[in-house]
C-alpha cells in the first residue's frame, strides 16, 4: 500500500536518499533556495575529465523535494556536464513516477542547484586556466 | 499498523457513544421533524433533547442553539449577520491568526468596501489588549476573535474583549470550534453575542455545527428558507448529525476534567520529553495560556512535512504549518504572525491529543520522534551551520 500523498518511487527515495552527504574536497559545490517555498538544496560534485563522477546532496525540504535530489544525484552520475546540463526537472519528475500537482515545483530545486554548481565549475576552471 | 492519532485539532474520532445514538435515525427514524404526524413529531422531540445538552455545555438557553453544517457556516453566519444588522457601519475587527472561515471571508468583504483591522499578536501568540481597545471605533460592525487557536492552541480573552465591544455597543462573535470541550465556557458568565462551534472536532462527526445566539441580538440568516431553527437557518434538519451532536455536548461536559488532567498530563509528558531529548527544538505559542491538548513545537533545520512523512511511518498522525503541507506555498499564518523564522515555521509540527490516547502511545512518539529529527537533521544543509554557530558562540 502507498501511503500519504506520494507514488512508491517517491516514497523510496525519500525514505532511501541515493547519494546523501558531502564530498570532501568537492570540484565544484553549490547551495541553491527555492524561491517559491524556501526548500534548500546543497549539492556536491566530483569531475575528472568532464565527467561527473561523483555526486552528493544535502536537502531541507519535503519529501519531494528530497526524493527530486536523490534522483537528480542518480541521473547524473557517470554523466558528462553536457550530458547532466540536458537533464531537466521534468526528467526528473517522470524518474519518480510523477509528482503530485502542487509539489512539480519541488523537483526545479534539484535541476538549479546542477546548473548552479556546474557553473561555478565552469568558472573556476576558466579562472585556472588564464 | 496501529494508528496512533494526535491529529484532534483537525479532525476527532466519532464517539462510540455518538455514533450509537446517531443510527436509529438513519434507516428507523427517518421522519422529518416538522411533519404533523407522530412519526416525524418523536424526531422532534429528540431534536429538541439535543439542543438541550449543547445548550448545558455552554451554559446556554435551549432557544440561543442554532444547528448549522459546519464551524464555517456558523463563522460566515454570524459575521455576516452583524454586518447585515449594522448597516452603517463598515469596519470588522478580527485578528491576524484566525481559521480561513473568518479570515477569507474577512477578506473578501475588504474586497467589497469593508474596513478590516487584523489584530497583531506577540511572538507568544497573545493580542495586545491596549491595541485592541485602540482599534474600535463607533465605525465598528463587529469584532470577531477565536475562542482558541487551532495551530497553537493558544487562549484568547474573549470574555473581557467581548465586555470591551460591549460597553462599545459592538458585535463580538467568537470562533470557539477549538475551544468547546476542551475547556469551561459559560455563556451567563460573558457577553459573547455569538459563538461558533463545529461538531467533528468534539467526537461527533463532520458536517454538523452549532451557532449560539445570544437571547435578543438581532440576526439576519444566513440560509434562507423554511422555518427551521426558529427562522434562523433554513432547510431541513440533519437529524442524525444534530442527535449525535447533542450527545457529544453531553459526553465533552462529562469529560471537561479529563481533558484538562489526563489530556494535559499527557501532552505535558510529550512536550517536556521532546524539549528534553531533542536539541534545539521550541514551543510555539504561550505555555500556560493555552489548550490542554495541543502543542505545537518546532525543531531547527528540518521541514514539517518530511517529519509527518516519517511519523505517518510509524502510524503517528500529526500536522504541521510548514509551506510544503499547507496546500498552498505559504506557511502558517498563525505562526508567521507570531514572528517565527522562516526555517522553524517550515519545521513545525502540531501534535493534538483526545481523551483516547493512551501513555503508550506517548511514549511511543516520545520514542521515535528524536530519530526521525535526527534523521533529518543528517539530511539537512542546514544543520551544520546550526552546529557551527552553537560552538562558536
Amino acid at each position: 500500500m502507498t501511503r500519504g500523498p506520494y507514488n512508491e518511487t517517491v516514497m523510496d527515495h525519500f525514505m532511501n536518499p541515493r547519494n546523501m552527504g558531502e564530498i570532501e574536497n568537492p570540484d565544484a559545490v553549490a547551495e541553491v533556495g527555492n524561491n517559491v517555498c524556501g526548500d534548500t538544496m546543497k549539492i556536491y560534485l566530483k569531475i575528472e575529465d568532464n565527467r561527473i563522477v561523483d555526486v552528493k546532496f544535502k536537502t531541507f525540504g519535503c519529501g519531494a523535494a528530497i526524493a527530486s535530489s536523490s534522483m537528480t544525484t542518480e541521473l547524473v552520475k557517470g554523466k558528462t556536464i553536457e550530458e547532466a546540463l540536458k537533464i531537466t526537472n521534468q526528467q526528473v519528475s517522470e524518474a519518480l513516477g510523477g509528482l503530485p500537482p502542487a509539489k512539480q515545483h519541488c523537483s526545479v530545486l534539484a535541476e538549479d542547484a546542477l546548473r548552479a554548481a556546474i557553473e561555478e565549475y565552469r568558472k573556476r576552471n576558466k579562472q585556472k586556466g588564464s | 499498523m496501529k494508528t496512533i492519532y494526535l491529529d484532534n485539532n483537525a479532525t476527532t474520532m466519532v464517539a462510540p457513544e455518538v455514533l450509537e445514538e446517531m443510527l436509529p435515525y438513519f434507516r428507523d427514524l427517518y421522519g422529518n421533524p416538522s411533519s404533523i404526524h407522530t412519526f416525524g413529531g418523536q424526531v422532534a422531540k429528540k431534536i429538541a433533547e439535543a439542543r438541550e445538552k449543547a445548550a448545558s455545555l455552554l451554559g446556554a438557553e435551549p432557544d440561543e442553539i442554532v444547528f448549522t453544517s459546519c464551524g464555517t457556516e456558523s463563522d460566515n453566519a454570524a459575521i455576516l449577520s452583524a454586518l447585515s444588522v449594522n448597516p452603517g457601519k463598515n469596519h470588522i475587527v478580527t485578528s491576524r491568526v484566525e481559521h480561513p472561515a473568518v479570515k477569507v471571508l474577512c477578506e473578501r468583504l475588504a474586497a467589497k468596501g469593508y474596513r478590516v483591522t487584523e489584530l497583531p499578536v506577540d511572538s507568544d501568540g497573545m493580542i495586545d489588549m491596549d491595541a485592541y481597545r485602540r482599534f474600535l471605533t463607533p465605525d465598528t460592525a463587529v469584532v470577531s476573535i477565536m475562542w482558541a487557536n487551532n495551530e497553537t492552541g493558544v487562549i484568547f480573552p474573549v470574555e473581557e474583549m467581548a465586555s470591551i465591544a460591549k460597553e462599545r455597543g459592538i458585535m463580538f462573535h467568537t470562533d470557539a470550534v477549538q475551544a468547546a470541550g476542551k475547556i469551561p465556557i459559560n455563556m451567563k458568565n460573558n457577553e459573547i453575542d455569538m459563538l461558533s462551534i463545529s461538531g467533528h472536532k468534539l467526537h461527533a462527526q463532520k458536517g454538523i455545527g452549532i451557532l449560539y445566539i445570544r437571547k435578543g441580538t438581532s440576526f439576519s440568516p444566513f440560509l434562507i428558507g423554511g422555518h427551521q431553527e426558529k427562522g434562523r437557518r433554513g432547510g431541513t434538519e440533519n437529524v442524525p448529525g444534530i442527535i449525535g451532536l447533542g450527545k457529544a455536548c453531553e459526553l465533552a461536559y462529562l469529560n471537561l476534567e479529563r481533558e484538562n488532567n489526563y489530556v494535559k498530563s499527557l501532552r505535558d509528558r510529550l512536550e517536556n520529553a521532546l524539549l528534553k531529548k531533542i536539541p534545539r527544538c521550541k514551543v510555539n505559542g504561550h505555555r500556560q495560556n493555552r489548550l490542554p491538548n495541543t502543542t505545537n513545537m518546532s525543531f531547527e533545520s528540518v521541514e514539517g512535512e518530511s517529519i509527518l512523512l516519517l511519523l505517518d511511518q510509524y502510524g503517528i498522525c500529526a500536522s504541521s504549518g510548514s509551506a510544503c503541507t499547507s496546500g498552498s506555498i505559504q506557511p502558517s499564518h498563525v505562526l508567521r504572525a507570531m514572528g517565527v523564522p522562516y526555517t522553524m515555521i517550515h519545521g513545525s509540527v502540531r501534535f493534538s491529543l483526545s481523551i483516547y490516547n493512551t501513555e503508550e502511545e506517548i511514549d511511543f512518539v516520545i520514542d521515535v520522534m528524536p530519530k526521525i529529527i535526527e534523521r533529518l537533521r543528517q539530511m539537512s544543509p542546514y544543520w551544520r551551520h546550526e552546529q557551527e554557530a552553537c560552538s562558536s558562540v
